[in-house]
């Protein structure tokens, strides 16, 4: 097929520019809605979740939910309420984190 | 992302091994019981071993169930129940994770005799499939209206857009969209007032599942943007067959879903 040319590389660069130029008034305002939801709503707690109860991530390379087989696994996070996370009381000592955790890994 | 680890659906190995002989009758309930598997004293298993047939079963179905809830839904629990065990006889699970299960159950309802009537029911199982898959997918930071903003206006015709983890689209000859979303909410399901073709953008920008309703035309863009063909030539198609094609609106809507991971030149490297 000879389809070259139909598109001029002029058209696709005002293409982009126009798109964006509609972000720019859409980026800022949909960045303060994810954090907002955030700040309001849920975020990711490491290091929290019984063995098979996180919500996402539990190893390398993965995000599988249901998948983490040691209680409390560093790596694990589980959705919690916003600004909870890090003041979980958990045995022993352990704290939650929105980081991943190096403790408790499956050995 | 596939499933890394596998178990044999047909069993591998000797064809006298053990797993040869006992997992074939347990989808097949025409198949007797298995010598080899017998209870205390060496009497028959019969019944122990229907249990264990019923629980995989069972399992499996529950496993489409959870994933296709809008699926369910249109049919109804009854007819999905049955549907969904036929699927399980013909097509096992072949990986230890049930979430990775179904991904041939949308081509098997396309072909289901008794789901004829609901041509679009597949296409509505295809986004439910992907949504998992994006649910599940790699968190990864998506390329940035900057990032695009820098490419040099000579370079873009050849610039390649790298697929974000997090991003699939479903095409769709039937409003597959607009029957997903109000079967996949827990209101009620209202009169549809459409029957044009829609196109899903499957994207996770942060922690949430959101699906875009793609434009004619943009599907296609954005289909052969995330396969690797460079943007001059993505567009070219796309426009050939929609001449009216706002490419602007596409881009911006692929760079607001995170779509993209990044750009790089020419061929894949």
């Amino acid at each position: 097929m000879s389809m070259k040319s139909t598109i001029s590389s002029a058209m696709l660069a005002s293409a982009v520019a126009a798109a964006l130029s509609s972000l720019a008034v859409a980026g800022p305002l949909t960045e303060a809605q994810v954090k907002s939801a955030m700040d309001a709503g849920k975020e990711k707690c490491f290091g929290v979740a019984l063995k098979g109860h996180n919500d996402c991530a539990a190893g390398p390379g993965t995000t599988c939910q249901a998948t983490s087989t040691v209680d409390y696994q560093g790596n694990a996070w589980k959705f919690v309420d916003g600004g909870t996370c890090t003041t979980m009381k958990l045995p022993d000592g352990r704290m939650g984190s929105p980081e991943p955790l190096s403790r408790d890994m499956p050995s | 992302m596939q499933a890394s680890s596998r178990i044999p659906t047909a069993p591998v190995g000797a064809a006298g091994s053990y797993v040869a002989r006992f997992v074939p009758p347990l989808l097949d309930p025409e198949q007797q019981t298995p010598a080899l598997v017998s209870g205390p004293n060496g009497k028959a298993a019969v019944k122990r071993f229907n249990v264990y047939r019923n629980n995989v079963t069972v399992s499996l179905i529950e496993a489409l169930a959870a994933t296709f809830p809008a699926t369910e839904r249109i049919t109804g629990e009854t007819f999905f129940r049955a549907m969904a065990r036929f699927h399980v006889r013909e097509t096992p699970s072949t990986s230890p994770l049930l979430f990775e299960y179904g991904r041939d159950f949308p081509d098997f309802i396309a072909r289901y005799e008794y789901a004829q009537s609901m041509p679009w029911l597949a296409d509505v199982a295809r986004i439910e499939r992907a949504w998992l898959d994006v649910y599940h997918a790699a968190d990864a930071p998506a390329l940035t209206p900057d990032a695009l903003a820098a490419v040099p206006p000579n370079r873009l015709g050849d610039a390649v857009f790298m697929a974000h983890p997090a991003v699939r689209i479903v095409r769709s000859d039937f409003p597959a969209v607009t029957i997903f979303a109000v079967n996949r909410a827990t209101g009620p399901v209202s009169r549809i007032e459409t029957s044009a073709s829609e196109s899903a953008l499957i994207t996770r920008p942060e922690l949430e599942v959101a699906i875009r309703n793609l434009t004619p035309g943009a599907d296609i863009l954005l289909d052969r943007l995330l396969s690797g063909v460079p943007l001059a030539t993505a567009a070219e198609e796309a426009t050939s067959r929609y001449p009216s094609l706002d490419l602007a609106t596409a881009i911006a809507t692929a760079l607001e879903a995170g779509a993209f991971l990044a750009i790089h030149y020419g061929e894949k490297p």
